[in-house]
């Protein structure tokens, strides 16, 4: 006769799957990592010449170990820096004293009037971090506001409600036009 | 009509927990799986700065971080030192943490390998300068400043 085998009482199964809760509910970390991501420049050889830009193609954005701003050789706030960075890269086809403009056509938005300038930005190797974020993003703010006004001229939509195709569109007509100059040492700091 | 009433008190049904462990199980699951436990013990300060225009980073799989900030222990200064995983660095090994973390992912990730760059706010951008040098000079050019959410002008 079989012998009868008494029940495993599984009471206790839910205080220990509450224990395991407990312990993957304290470990675990579900914070996404945000940040403004770019693309650093190919390194350059020593002989290459330089790229001739004509001045009123560049404008240029000094940092120095202060955290002044000095935008094409006049101090700046980082407050106006969007704005100012806005208006240089809005194509304005009959200012002498804006940046050149060509035509192109792209898929999806058509012709479109593109600025030639370029923002320039150098900072020394003293400027705080926070500082150089700061402009970054001033700078990003001002490519994401145009980006923003074509979209809405073009596809009378906002930026985030765009299909794929017609971001990448936009991001084409729109380039995110700054460069970041070679480090200098001036002398030792 | 009193025909229907029930004689007597009504007594509450117990809830069975029978299934309670059932619903625990299925949490610890969802929390198994979302987990990802820190991998690194951070001895550098990275207090990030805020930032507006910022994407989400994706992929944490493909990222590798670099930290750049003042020691934690005060006995070795205030001047920003480089971390890679758990030891300090010099901006000269770079290249090798580089190529190790390249080894450690797929061939077809590779390429999407970024670099993210947790940089305490105070840290002068000279040694951040020879980071990213560093990182141009090995081909790791998809780089993140990671910051945190909020407005660029409060920092």
């Amino acid at each position: 006769m079989a012998r009868k085998v008494p029940e495993i009482n599984s009471s206790s199964q839910a205080d220990i799957a509450f224990l395991l809760l407990c312990f993957f509910l304290m470990t675990t970390s579900m914070d996404v990592d945000y940040g403004i991501t770019r693309r650093l420049p190919p390194p350059v050889e020593q002989n290459d010449e330089d790229v001739k830009v004509k001045e009123r193609n560049v404008m240029n954005v000094l940092v120095n170990k202060n955290d002044r701003l000095l935008v094409n050789g006049r101090p700046s706030d980082i407050s106006l820096l969007k704005d100012e960075a806005k208006r240089f890269m809005t194509p304005r086809p009959n200012d002498e004293t804006a940046p050149e403009t060509e035509k192109k056509t792209f898929d999806l938005v058509g012709e479109v009037l593109m600025s030639k300038g370029v923002i320039s930005l150098q900072n020394d190797r003293g400027t705080s971090y926070a500082m150089y974020i700061s402009v970054q993003n001033e700078l990003a703010r001002a490519f994401n506001e145009l980006r923003e006004e074509m979209s809405m001229a073009k596809f009378h939509k906002h930026l985030d409600q765009l299909t794929e195709d017609q971001t990448k569109a936009i991001n084409d007509a729109v380039p995110v036009r700054v460069s970041e100059a070679e480090p200098v040492v001036y002398g030792t700091n | 009509m009193g025909k229907f009433r029930k004689e007597g008190k009504k007594e509450v049904p117990q809830v069975s927990t029978s299934s309670l462990p059932d619903i625990v199980y299925m949490l610890i699951f969802f929390f198994m799986i979302t987990t990802s436990m820190r991998d690194v013990e951070l001895k550098v300060k990275t207090a990030m700065p805020k930032a507006s225009e910022i994407q989400k980073l994706e992929k944490k799989a493909l990222v590798s971080s670099i930290y750049i900030g003042p020691p934690r222990d005060a006995k070795l200064g205030t001047e920003s030192r480089i971390q890679l995983d758990d030891a300090f660095a010099r901006p000269a090994d770079i290249a090798d943490w580089i190529q190790k973390e390249r080894d450690s992912r797929n061939e077809a990730d590779r390429p999407l390998l970024t670099t993210a760059l947790k940089v305490h706010k105070e840290t002068r951008m000279g040694i951040v300068t020879d980071v990213k040098q560093e990182l141009r000079k090995v081909g790791a050019f998809r780089i993140n400043y990671t910051t945190l959410k909020g407005s660029a002008l409060e920092n």
